[in-house]
């Protein structure tokens, strides 16, 4: 930002002298910047202005929410949060348990995974860091039919883990988080300085020790993206969700709100919109407060 | 940055270079037990059901992960065992096991063994044998698994389950010459046979090994009859026989007893068909037409989702580099929200919109016209990549200011000395170098609206539907939800069709993926 701001000043300082601050020649500058702007900025916000103006009226129906701002009340909060037919509270506390438990485990894995690969030298370092990319290149959700077969069977012999449980969604997702992030935090391991590691070895630190104590806190910041980014995908996920977990109070927020607006016209489209608000106003959050780490982690990834 | 006190954060422990305090050995060995007892109740139950090679695999595994730990050796396989465990069974065996699914005929009707098979028909046509003798019984349960324990004319007693025949049991325990209870099962109080009525009002247990000989079904839990099935089961021949009609179904190798006239039993069972579903994916014109629409669909959705996300991102990062552009930072928080907002409720938000009738899109904007924004094929695309041009333009705008912000300026002043104009400066120095730094994320981004479940999911249910074909297709449904419906809706799941269309999904996104990495050489990075 620094950089490109002051070059920008330069050139302005330079061509200033010549410059008459005119309504057109404003226009040229700038001015069609904010005509722009304001445009997508209006396409960008009015779906959610939409939904929350839908959120505080009080009508159900969909017909109802089209007049913005028009009614302002919070019935429909307690409708969603006190419907029996839609266990939204469970459903809320299932989507934060299961994303909760994948983002830590799923991150430690690959922090696990992306140690190894970068600070140790074995047979098949190179071949297991390609083949762990190539394989990641058959999304999850192209097995799902395997996935359901194959839990349905873990389920006869484990119960606790199989079809409609929520362990077994959290493994499905752990493997196939694996890739993404090994690939994701192998580039930033890489990037601390071995140095560290040999002086904590001569000081007489075991790799463990090493690992969890030192390391795992010099990557702090790629751990917080990925665990971030993990949060945000399960917390969205549909397909997988909606094939393993059966029975309503176990489903996640994703296959729960999906199924009470499956038909709009009858759907109670305020209460729909104030579960989505309230679901909506942690992932919100915690992304704008983090989008600065976002951004970073995911071109650090990307754009070299 | 937290180098320094990182550095001196080993010098407190000087304790010699032992492989693993006490601590970590206890952490060690408490993780392998939990580990172990697992292994071990599988094992245990994997045996129970005489699954033999599933239970060989979990003992070799097990016996690799403790002998990894417990190892001083290994190093590299104590960090990647955990991971590498998950990523084989979620990940490279479903790979596999989809592609064993695409060459059988798996799906409703033919989804267990032919033994199943034969046993589940003749379960489902029991007919009580008129006049048959009452069989005192008592329910019992063992780990959940109900099961009849029936004393006999004789006096004896018999227990068994829906899937073991009686068997005598000789040390139970008689009540007035019922038996009462068994050792090793749990006697159901009246109180639980009440509660689990549906349950036991269901159960019937084989007579004997002999499928024909019918079984035993308890009616209030106290009294059970002997029932008949109306099918009779020639082992040797391989036929079912219906006693009534007289009708014989064989085996003709279809997976399923059919009849001379064609008539088919259900449920069949599960055979390997070789190649039949690809062979029915690329001929069978009601399969084939959808397969081939979708697919060019699939194309035109990803592509024009990539080109028009990245071209309106790459407007606002251009439109947001000016240092006199004031509020930068509150257009960019607007601009953001879409990214930010989870995209499954955007897109029902979109869907409610979109209404036809009642949405706010014609209702308000348009002035209460009825425009099919989802209901009219074509339109319905339209409208599918619209949104996902909402949901992911911001993401894009981010890219493109970060690459844009990366292009030192003296490359503009350099272009500028040499006569070149704003234009010509940004379509032939700019744009070029932008590309080449945002390519991986170009394709990961194909990859993602490739398989874009969610968007035409939720948006349309990929919809407005396919009248003409016999598959459960819309006209904006991807490859991918296609598969989803051909597998989990309609009457009819055909797993084996599903997984001939995953393999065949996976042909095409792996081939796009290998050659779009060896043009970027984005894979150099991990080959230092």
């Amino acid at each position: 930002m620094t950089t490109t701001d002051l070059t920008h000043l330069r050139n302005t300082a330079r061509r200033a002298p010549h410059r008459r601050r005119t309504a057109g020649r404003w226009f040229v500058d700038t001015g069609w910047r904010h005509v722009v702007a304001i445009a997508v900025s209006v396409f960008a916000v009015f779906p959610l202005l939409f939904v929350v103006s839908s959120a505080l009226n009080p009508n159900g129906t969909l017909t109802g929410s089209n007049a913005l701002f028009s009614r302002i009340g919070i019935d429909s909060f307690w409708r969603i949060l006190s419907d029996p037919q839609n266990p939204y509270l469970r459903w809320f506390g299932n989507t934060l348990l299961v994303a909760g438990v994948t983002a830590v485990a799923s991150t430690l894995m690959g922090a696990l995974a992306a140690y190894a690969f970068s600070r140790m030298r074995f047979a098949g370092r190179r071949f297991g860091l390609i083949t762990i990319v190539v394989i990641q290149m058959f999304p999850q959700l192209l097995g799902a039919v395997a996935i359901f077969l194959m839990m349905s069977a873990i389920g006869d012999v484990f119960p606790a883990f199989g079809l409609n449980t929520h362990i077994g969604l959290i493994m499905v997702y752990l493997g196939g988080s694996l890739g993404v992030n090994t690939y994701l935090m192998y580039g930033f391991f890489n990037t601390v300085p071995v140095e560290i590691d040999e002086a904590a070895k001569i000081d007489g630190a075991g790799h463990a020790r090493i690992f969890f104590t030192i390391i795992l806190r010099l990557v702090a910041p790629i751990l917080a993206v990925v665990a971030l980014l993990s949060v945000i995908a399960s917390f969205s996920e549909y397909l997988i969700a909606s094939v393993l977990l059966i029975d309503p109070e176990n489903q996640t927020l994703a296959v729960g709100l999906v199924k009470l607006v499956s038909n709009p016209r009858y759907a109670d489209w305020s209460a729909f919109s104030a579960g989505a608000i309230m679901a909506a106003i942690p992932v919100v959050a915690l992304f704008l407060a983090l989008q600065r780490y976002i951004v970073g982690g995911i071109t650090a990834g990307a754009v070299k | 940055m937290a180098q320094t006190s990182t550095a001196s954060r080993p010098a407190r422990a000087v304790a010699p270079p032992s492989p693993g305090t006490v601590r970590s050995l206890l952490v060690k060995i408490v993780l392998l037990g939990i580990v172990d007892a697992i292994s071990l109740y599988a094992v245990f139950m994997l045996v129970l059901q005489d699954n033999w090679v599933v239970a060989i695999v979990v003992v070799a595994v097990s016996a690799l992960v403790n002998w990894i730990y417990l190892s001083r050796r290994f190093l590299p396989a104590k960090y990647l065992t955990p991971g590498l465990i998950f990523l084989a069974v979620f990940q490279v065996f479903v790979l596999l096991y989809t592609g064993y699914v695409g060459f059988t005929n798996y799906g409703t009707g033919h989804n267990g063994t032919r033994d199943q098979a034969v046993n589940s028909l003749l379960a489902s046509s029991l007919q009580r044998v008129e006049d048959s003798p009452s069989y005192p019984v008592t329910v019992v349960d063992r780990f959940g698994e109900l099961g009849l324990l029936v004393t006999d004319p004789e006096g004896d007693a018999f227990v068994g389950t829906a899937d073991e025949p009686l068997s005598r049991v000789p040390d139970a325990e008689f009540d007035g010459g019922r038996a009462v209870a068994a050792p090793g099962w749990t006697s159901l109080t009246f109180q639980d046979v009440i509660a689990r009525t549906a349950e036991i009002t269901a159960l019937a247990v084989p007579y004997s090994d002999d499928p024909n000989d019918g079984a035993l079904r308890t009616p209030d839990g106290s009294n059970a009859y002997r029932y008949l099935s109306t099918l009779e089961y020639d082992a040797s021949a391989g036929t079912m026989t219906n006693t009534q009609t007289g009708v014989v179904y064989s085996d003709i190798g279809t997976g399923a007893f059919v009849a001379d006239s064609g008539e088919e039993l259900r449920p069949g069972w599960q055979i390997t068909v070789g190649f039949d579903n690809f062979v029915r994916a690329f001929t069978e014109s009601s399969i084939r037409g959808p397969l081939v629409y979708v697919t060019i669909w699939t194309f035109v959705f990803a592509i024009a989702s990539v080109a028009l996300c990245f071209g309106l991102g790459l407007l606002l990062a251009i439109t947001f580099q000016n240092a006199r552009m004031r509020g930068v930072k509150y257009y960019r928080l607007l601009l953001i929200l879409p990214y930010a907002f989870p995209a499954f409720l955007s897109i029902l938000v979109w869907n409610g919109m979109m209404n036809e009738s009642f949405g706010f899109i014609n209702q308000v904007l348009f002035g209460g016209a009825s425009i099919p924004w989802l209901s009219d094929p074509n339109l319905a695309k339209v409208s599918a990549i619209l949104v996902n041009v909402w949901l992911g333009f911001p993401y894009m705008f981010l890219i493109c200011t970060g690459a844009l912000q990366a292009i030192p300026e003296e490359l503009t002043e350099a272009a500028t000395m040499d006569g070149a104009r704003g234009w010509g400066v940004f379509r032939q120095i700019k744009l070029p170098l932008l590309l080449s730094t945002t390519a991986p994320v170009l394709i990961a981004s194909f990859a993602f609206n490739f398989n874009n479940f969610n968007l035409v999911y939720l948006l349309n249910n990929g919809g407005p539907r396919d009248t003409t074909t016999s598959l459960p297709v819309g006209h904006t449904d991807l490859l991918i939800s296609m598969v989803y419906k051909v597998a989990f809706t309609g009457q009819n799941r055909d797993y084996g069709l599903a997984s001939a269309f995953s393999i065949i999904i996976f042909l095409i996104v792996a081939g796009i993926a290998v050659i779009s990495f060896s043009r970027t050489k984005a894979l150099e990075e991990i080959q230092r």
